[in-house]
């Protein structure tokens, strides 16, 4: 049950055999389909059929590493051949980089999500309340900077970090990724539909602007704060080029940076492979299972506050 | 949980004014001038240096011979733009680019509105179909180009195994330059119809139920009350989500670069891969740049264009 829907009274429905549908489980409209029979089934079947298609490479990517190397080479459609095993995993883990890269990437993730939301609420404050001069050209070329594909940074800012010194280290790339135009833009919208009168009264009993920001605004922001947190977390955590191109030292590669950098040591290793993969793959799949219904709402708040 | 709504409320919205003004009487002025600077300070520091700055820097340098290993550059005007112009491999990636755009885009706007009215139907199994759709989303790049490789692998993988089953021959995946931006295309709408599919349901959500009851009380059909009033409220959704698609799929590098390096036969190089290539293994980062800003001219007018198909909010 979606929190987003409203709950609205049901007519009753004349009595009859109603298989299989818990009161509560429909976030949708019947509105769509009407009442029939034969409509459901085949939107049931389409759905089905589209589900399948998606878990697919999931399944054959799991079964995959539960297996010995020798039976993934042996010919044939079932995903599970021969036995059962953790091998893989082993074999993964014995390696030895894998754990360090999973931690620079809950840091580095980490980092740049915290500082982004700092710094962006902030900015987004200030545009949507402040008086100062030159805050219209600054949010203008804020919001123009949206349009810049990151791409276009990459090579003058790896000279500028050439320049700094920074080549190879946590900051270099945690930097660059803390600039969110975009983000700045959709917290400043939700700031400006905030009524005013309670900071009002707040700063007449004698509180700061930051004092005001903290106890009064922020808390009111709840949940667009943290749609944006979810959206900036999972673009840190699934970065690829940057990191890729400012990291040297396999100590200071994430994830995905380090798997490319080995995905072909592991050569026709295919169990260890999806083994890897699988691990890389979990954390954020687990998260989401947690947090399924706040994560959804939040790429479609953050998706949708863009337009 | 907590049972608010997080839709952003629109400005114009009772409650909302217009910036700098205050409901009691005049404001101090010598604050007036300052407030809000030191709250956009920070954002101003990293956006002026690891945005503005290299947005500038860039562009001096597509004017100039700057080399990754040789020391000392010169001002050469024009000449790397001259140069792009006539470069076959600027056209032909850029080429790949469109192509991939094209076979790309259609898929990842139809097939997420389909799953969304589908799931929107309210079937059983809410959180399974959202999780089949959306969990690709969450995967690394790296992650989906290897479980991709070992489905697209030529003797034992999934798909050549099924082909097998059927008695089909095996196809080269992405070996074969017929078959190798197909395979990258449906690695990507596999990958990423999830937020596409959010939008859209999102959207549906959203949507008042007295629209349909008034369709019902004039005996409106499924199909009827599907083109009539759903897919036409969602138009707004649409182009938006054909939008983004559009300007997301002109940027198409890390699949591509992890999985085919451009391969085979520079058939599925994408423009931003041979900026990557010109700059960082040829050294020459001041053509790159050259590249890199005609692409980002490209992208400002696509941009521009599209915009002009927006259609205007309502309310």
């Amino acid at each position: 049950m979606s929190a987003a829907t409203t709950a609205r009274p049901r007519p009753p429905r004349p009595a009859g055999p109603r298989r299989g549908r818990r009161p509560q489980e429909s976030a949708g409209s019947p509105m769509l389909l009407g009442h029939g029979r034969l409509p459901r089934v085949l939107a049931g079947t389409a759905l089905g059929i589209f589900a399948l298609l998606w878990l697919l490479p999931f399944v054959w990517a799991v079964a995959t590493s539960f297996q010995r190397e020798e039976d993934v080479a042996s010919p044939g459609l079932n995903p599970i051949k021969g036995v059962l095993t953790l091998d893989a995993y082993r074999q993964v883990f014995e390696r030895g980089t894998l754990p360090t890269w999973a931690f620079n990437s809950v840091l580095i993730a980490g980092l740049v999500t915290l500082l982004t939301i700092v710094v962006s609420t902030l900015a987004a404050y200030g545009f949507s309340r402040g008086t100062f001069r030159g805050r219209r050209t600054l949010l203008a070329v804020t919001v123009a900077s949206i349009m810049v594909p990151p791409q276009l940074l990459i090579v003058p800012l790896f000279q500028q970090m050439l320049t700094f010194n920074l080549v190879d280290t946590y900051w270099s790339i945690i930097l660059p990724q803390v600039v969110a135009p975009m983000m700045v833009f959709i917290l400043k919208r939700f700031f400006d539909a905030i009524p005013r009168e309670l900071e009002e009264a707040a700063r007449i009993d004698g509180a700061s602007d930051l004092r005001v920001f903290w106890s009064i605004v922020l808390p009111l922001s709840r949940p667009i704060v943290s749609a944006v947190s979810v959206f900036v977390f999972i673009g840190a955590w699934n970065n690829f080029l940057w990191p890729f191109i400012i990291t040297n030292d396999p100590d200071l590669m994430t994830l995905p940076v380090g798997l490319a950098t080995v995905k072909d040591a592991y050569g026709i290793q295919y169990a260890q492979s999806m083994a890897a993969a699988m691990l890389a793959a979990a954390p954020l799949i687990v998260v989401f299972l947690f947090f399924q219904r706040r994560i959804v709402k939040s790429v479609a708040t953050t998706g949708l506050g863009g337009t | 949980m907590s049972t608010t709504t997080s839709k952003v409320p629109v400005s114009g919205e009772p409650g909302a004014r217009p910036a700098g003004t205050s409901p009691t009487g005049p404001p101090a002025p010598a604050r007036r001038r300052r407030t809000g600077l030191l709250f956009v300070l920070p954002f101003a520091a990293v956006f002026v240096l690891f945005m503005v700055w290299p947005v500038l820097h860039g562009l001096w340098m597509s004017f100039t011979d700057e080399s990754l290993t040789l020391k000392g550059t010169e001002f050469v005007g024009f000449d790397n733009y001259a140069e792009a112009f006539g470069d076959p491999d600027v056209w032909s990636s850029l080429g790949n680019t469109v192509f991939f755009t094209a076979i790309s885009v259609v898929p990842l706007v139809l097939l997420s509105l389909a799953m969304a009215l589908l799931v929107h139907t309210g079937l059983a199994g809410q959180w399974v179909w959202r999780l089949a759709f959306f969990a690709p989303y969450l995967l690394p790049v790296t992650v989906v180009t290897m479980i991709f490789q070992w489905l697209y692998q030529p003797d034992l993988g999934m798909l050549n195994q099924a082909l097998d089953a059927v008695g089909l021959g095996p196809v080269g995946w992405l070996s074969d330059e017929a078959f190798a931006m197909w395979s990258i295309a449906a690695l990507t709408v596999w990958w990423t119809i999830g937020f596409n599919f959010l939008l859209y349901l999102a959207a549906l959500q959203s949507l008042p139920d007295t629209l349909y009851e008034a369709a019902a009380l004039d005996g409106a059909g499924a199909w009827r009350r599907l083109w009539s009033i759903t897919l036409p409220q969602l138009r707004r959704t649409t182009v938006l989500v054909v939008m983004l698609q559009v300007l997301a799929s002109l940027k198409v590098f890390d699949q591509i670069y992890i999985l085919t390096k451009g391969g085979p036969n520079g058939s599925t190089r994408p423009i931003l891969e041979y900026i990557y290539d010109v700059g960082f293994t040829g050294y020459r980062l001041g053509y790159a740049s050259a590249i890199s800003y005609l692409f980002f001219a490209i992208i400002i007018i696509v941009s521009i264009a599209q915009l002009r198909f927006m259609p205007r909010k309502e309310g």
